[in-house]
């Protein structure tokens, strides 16, 4: 039973935080130049038109009663209209969102065998010359302009080479995996290093604990209390950083999707940005916060499973 | 005290190559970097133009010079008011700790789940493009890190002897604040400040490459990049050649932030 219990505790505990959050989106919005109604109908609406959505959207009333009609209207999945689609914001999410999430779980997948492989590499020979080279290529990949490593490998591997699609998202799974590769694999570059990192960090803080010393002393090989003890305990704090991380990524696929051009939920947010269609920017921010919050109660739920000592 | 690591020096060496490229810009620049030329346009790379060309004729060698300005320009004036205002948010609640460290800490927990970028996006979205209101998100929303630093710094240091010590002699709080809490919390603020100005340039780049920057035909690397980004094909060197100085001045402060952190833990 402490699971249900862990997880509504959580969830609780989530509650001020999606309200901040929409308070954060809400003053977005209310802080947008412009009529919002005047840009949602355009110049040719009756008076009588425009009333009627000023009194849905609560838009002459008190800021505070216009927030609390922000809430009531999301909580009813009412996110507002795209002005240039004319279509509710949560229609053009849904159909965006999925691409999205199909990019950030590549990207995760693409990750994380080499973030593996370079940390333990890096965390058995510390400040040995392999140590030394992978630290660098870290501080490379963390001064890398990701657009620019997307047009360099859309370039080669699409252009000159043809062995990928340089856009679109294509129609079947296999077609999603191949025309997403380049696109994971230049957020990948870019997340490698950071985790890379912590797992290291990781594996050097727990190689220095006593167990180690009495699984060498009992006569267990090096490998063996590697394996057995020091990487599955070093694990905890990279899933902690999962949520972050995700984070990271749907920021980095706004950057990615837009070189690209796939049909995401970061080039819905460009290209809404750049057309002046604020409810649709705000929506947008508004899923992947929620997005962002999810990910990090799923992760705390799995580091709760995985480490009896994590509670509420 | 220990030798600096070479790392460390290698990348002080690199930003200050960077920082004379930007003050020589009008010695080292061949052409005038907004200077349209219709007889030489998508020239490669060459003796007449180091860089080449774009497709309007402008040299690309003397624009990825003068884009030295822009980039040292967003980087480090850009950390500037996110840290100031995170280290004392920070600082403030990590001392006092109580309900304005709450407060505090629930400020930090919404801004959490916001993609960082996005957020830049949907403030510069509301303000406008530019880059002055790229400076404004990062105000709003770059102190987040730099809070949590200062605050996890300050917790220990309030329990330290000499801030008991001074608090005894009957010092008043702001002063111990700003005399003995902000100067010992200082290393770990300016270590990240390092990576965080890399990033800044990074995004600085990328809202112009998305067209949310300076407007063209600043000599800025991310709108060069984008421009550079519909000849890729046939002109690659528009685009490849700002990326990379981009990455250049990029390993530079993040060579300074890992060598730091480096050489402050082997002192500690």
């Amino acid at each position: 039973m402490p699971l249900l219990r862990l997880i509504l505790a959580r969830l609780v505990q989530a509650l001020p935080v999606l309200l901040g959050v929409s308070l954060v989106t809400f003053v977005l919005m209310a802080a947008s130049p412009g009529d919002p109604v005047r840009l949602l109908v355009g110049d040719r609406a009756t008076p009588e038109i425009i009333a009627v959505i000023r009194e849905r959207y609560g838009l002459d009333e008190p800021i505070l009663t216009r927030y609390l009609v922000y809430l009531k209207n999301l909580l009813q999945g009412d996110m507002g209209a795209s002005l240039r689609y004319r279509v509710p914001v949560t229609e053009l999410i849904a159909s965006h969102y999925p691409v999205t999430l199909f990019l950030v779980l590549y990207t995760i997948v693409l990750s994380l065998p080499p973030v593996v492989a370079l940390a333990v590499v890096s965390a058995r020979n510390q400040g040995g010359l392999a140590d030394q080279a992978i630290r660098l290529l870290g501080v490379l990949g963390l001064a890398v302009p990701v657009f620019w490593l997307a047009l360099l490998l859309s370039r080669f591997f699409g252009v000159t080479l043809k062995w990928f699609p340089v856009s679109g998202f294509g129609d079947t799974p296999l077609e999603h995996l191949h025309h997403l590769f380049l696109p994971a694999l230049s957020t990948a570059i870019w997340v490698v290093p950071i985790l890379v990192r912590n797992l290291r960090a990781a594996l050097l803080d727990e190689m220095g604990r006593d167990y180690v010393t009495t699984g060498l002393s009992k006569g267990l090989g090096r490998r063996a209390v590697f394996r057995a003890h020091v990487f599955p305990n070093s694990l905890l704090p990279t899933v902690n950083l999962f949520g972050i991380i995700v984070a990271y990524l749907l920021g980095g696929s706004v950057i990615v999707e837009s070189v690209y051009a796939v049909p995401g939920m970061g080039k819905l947010m460009v290209e809404s940005i750049l057309a002046r269609d604020y409810y649709v920017v705000q929506g947008a921010t508004l899923v992947f916060a929620l997005t962002t919050i999810l990910v990090m109660l799923a992760t705390d739920l799995i580091a709760a499973r995985l480490d009896p000592r994590v509670s509420a | 005290m220990r030798r600096a690591p070479a790392l460390l020096v290698a990348g002080i060496a690199i930003v200050a190559a960077w920082g004379l490229v930007a003050l020589a810009a009008p010695f080292l620049a061949t052409h005038d970097p907004i200077a349209i030329n219709f007889e030489a346009l998508l020239q490669p790379p060459g003796d007449a133009n180091y860089f080449g060309t774009d497709n309007t004729g402008r040299d690309v060698f003397s624009r990825v010079v003068y884009g030295t300005r822009y980039a040292l320009y967003i980087g480090l004036l850009g950390v500037l008011a996110p840290m100031a205002i995170g280290m004392t948010i920070g600082l403030v609640a990590g001392y006092f700790g109580g309900w304005v460290d709450a407060l505090a800490m629930r400020l930090v927990d919404v801004a959490v789940p916001f993609p960082f970028f996005v957020l830049v996006l949907a403030i510069v979205a509301v303000l406008g493009p530019g880059i002055e209101n790229y400076f404004i998100a990062l105000a709003l929303v770059g102190w987040i890190g730099y809070a949590r630093l200062a605050r996890a710094e300050a917790l220990v240091l309030r329990q330290s002897e000499f801030v008991l010590a001074a608090r005894t002699m009957g010092f008043s709080h702001p002063y111990i604040l700003a005399r003995h809490v902000l100067p010992n919390a200082l290393s770990p603020v300016v270590v990240y400040m390092m990576t965080d100005i890399t990033l800044v340039i990074l995004f600085g780049a990328a809202l112009g490459f998305l067209g949310m920057g300076a407007p063209p035909p600043t000599p800025e690397w991310g709108i060069m990049i984008a421009e550079g980004s519909f000849y890729i094909s046939t002109a690659w060197w528009i685009a490849f050649f700002p990326g990379l100085a981009m990455v250049m001045i990029g390993v530079g402060f993040a060579l300074i932030g890992d060598g730091l952190a480096r050489w402050l833990r082997l002192r500690a």
